[in-house]
């Protein structure tokens, strides 16, 4: 049998990008560094690509007709 | 600083009269009659993908955020990149809720968001509300658009309001004449030469200073991450403003004017493009600590004159060769018009649908609609002209601050109302006041001068950001006044809209 899953459940992703960055205590530190650039900058400059990233799949994977 | 540098000026010069232009020629782009409200204040609801993506990132990256953002980096710190996680996270929240709001608006003609409360609940009352909250937490925002403009004029050694009149006036008039298809068009050119700048200054500036180590050795150590005080005025400063985004006006108009769902779904996942050149910019402050521009002799009249607004430009004018800094200083200058533009017009639209044909002339045409919404766009532009000119320049921050603080008060009855019919009205308006009440209140405690409100719970202090706090107070009250109003069968109006009309 194939699966038959609600579509909506991929809308659960988009809490991710919520979660990474308003809990500040993940990354309000310096150290990792990147090219010299301090954790806490180079983390959340990551989160834009990631939060990018989940709103693509989920917008493929709830795919409207028209649109 | 004294000094007119003439290069820059020429660049800066022939690129304001080349959108000058583009924004005159706009009228023509896809003929339509703009003298229909839906034509003039929406672009004909025609925008594609590609279109809504320069017009959009054009409208929420304005100029005063490219002068502002990187200034309060600068000043505070790890505290100013807040912008940051705030931007990321608006996306998701707009791909959830905005198709519904365009759906719902394109079946109904709706062109503002009061509209849709206006149909939604039944009640002229509540869709005042959310229009008045609308104009008033959008002037002072057109007005710091002139304050980023003035900052790079002086920057080019130009002083004097007269400049910046000129350039308002040349901007009222192709609006007028060509609604929003002037500052999408206008967008375009505006974020190819933000999208150079931005880039070539993040390449060769830490080129210059030395690397991006040395870039952040420049700054303070306290100052280059958050104190654990600092927590939740952080998380509440980026989520607060990250629901408040696109309850403004002129977010509003640019989700209304796409040509469909589709279209707004795929740009929450381009638009984060703009929240790269965001973050970019922010660095700049760090940048600007690292270069010592504050303690150069030709900049100290510029940043006495501005204050840390000049840290950009003086960066720029530092490390760029003059036509460079004209060049990007045209970058700023022209992100001050499209915002200008698209928030008068979105003004312009609450006031003629949610005013003057509620309340004045019901019965007006589509053509005196339109033309009402003209000349109101040319009003609340020359108002914050005037704001600007007369007052000082901390009046018009203060009000933009306070700004944020109400729009996120029209929440309830925009955003749940796009799910939910359960909230009641009067339940509705009373959360918006009481909203509005408290968060003026809290920054009114702050002496106006931020927006984090320290709130005491028993012994412990919760800095928050006053329109998040606002909106729990506002979301209380509405909540329990509907269930008293649907107890007392009071009567809750009809409603225009059916499940069908939000397109899921």
């Amino acid at each position: 049998m194939k699966r038959k899953r609600n579509p909506k459940l991929w809308y659960a992703l988009l809490i991710l990008p919520f979660v990474g960055t308003l809990w500040v205590p993940f990354y309000d530190s310096v150290e990792p560094r990147l090219g010299g650039i301090p954790y806490f900058y180079w983390y959340q400059f990551g989160w834009i690509g990631i939060g990018a990233a989940i709103t693509a799949v989920v917008y493929f994977a709830t795919r409207e007709p028209d649109a | 600083m004294n000094q007119v540098d003439v290069v820059a000026l020429v660049v800066f010069a022939l690129l304001f009269a080349l959108v000058t232009a583009l924004g005159f020629v706009a009228s023509r782009w896809r003929k339509a009659d703009l003298d229909q409200l839906h034509e003039w204040g929406l672009g004909g609801r025609r925008f594609g993908t590609l279109v809504t993506w320069f017009l959009l990132g054009g409208d929420l990256y304005t100029a005063y955020t490219f002068v502002a953002v990187p200034a309060l980096v600068y000043g505070a710190g790890a505290l100013g990149f807040f912008a940051l996680p705030y931007t990321v996270i608006t996306y998701p929240f707009v791909f959830v809720v905005m198709p519904r709001m365009w759906s719902v608006s394109h079946k109904h003609g709706y062109i503002t968001a009061a509209d849709f409360v206006r149909g939604r609940f039944d009640s002229g009352a509540l869709a005042l509300a959310v229009a008045v909250t609308g104009i008033l937490a959008t002037m002072p925002y057109i007005a710091l658009q002139l304050v980023g403009m003035q900052v790079v004029l002086g920057a080019m050694g130009i002083q004097g309001d007269l400049p910046l009149v000129i350039a308002f006036l040349v901007l009222a008039a192709y609006t007028y004449q060509s609604g929003l298809r002037a500052p999408a068009l206008i967008a375009v050119v505006k974020d190819a030469i933000i999208y150079v700048t931005v880039i070539a200054a993040v390449v060769v500036i830490p080129a210059k200073l030395g690397g991006y180590g040395k870039v952040f050795a420049a700054v303070p150590p306290q100052k280059l991450i958050l104190a654990p005080q600092q927590f939740t005025a952080y998380a509440s400063l980026a989520l607060g403003s990250a629901l408040a985004l696109f309850l403004y006006p002129h977010s509003m108009t640019g989700v209304l004017a796409a040509s469909g769902r589709g279209v707004i779904r795929r740009n929450t996942a381009m638009l984060p493009a703009y929240s790269f050149l965001l973050g970019a910019i922010a660095l700049l402050g760090y940048m600007a600590l690292a270069s010592r521009v504050d303690a150069a002799p030709q900049y100290a009249a510029g940043f006495s004159r501005y204050g840390t607004n000049f840290a950009v430009p003086a960066l720029f004018l530092d490390v760029f060769p003059s036509w460079f800094a004209g060049f990007s200083f045209a970058a700023i200058a022209i992100g001050a018009l499209v915002p200008a533009a698209i928030m008068s017009i979105a003004a312009a639209n609450l006031f003629t649908r949610n005013v003057y044909k509620e309340f004045v002339r019901p019965a007006c045409t589509p053509r005196e609609e339109s033309t009402v919404a003209k000349l109101a766009s040319l009003v609340v532009k020359l108002g914050a002209l005037a704001f600007i000119v007369f007052f000082p320049q901390k009046y018009a921050i203060q009000l933009q601050l306070l700004g944020g603080v109400w729009i996120l008060q029209t929440l309830p009855a925009i955003v749940l109302g796009l799910y939910t019919r359960r909230l009641h009205r009067w339940a509705l308006l009373a959360g918006w006041a009481t909203g509005m009440g408290v968060g003026t209140w809290m920054a009114a405690m702050q002496g106006f001068k931020g927006s984090v409100y320290p709130l005491h719970l028993g012994s412990t202090i919760l800095p928050g950001y006053a329109a998040l706090y606002a909106l729990i107070v506002n979301l209380g009250v509405a909540g329990l006044g509907s269930v008293a109003l649907g107890a007392a069968n009071v009567d809750a109006g009809k409603d225009a809209t059916s499940p069908a009309d939000y397109g899921e």
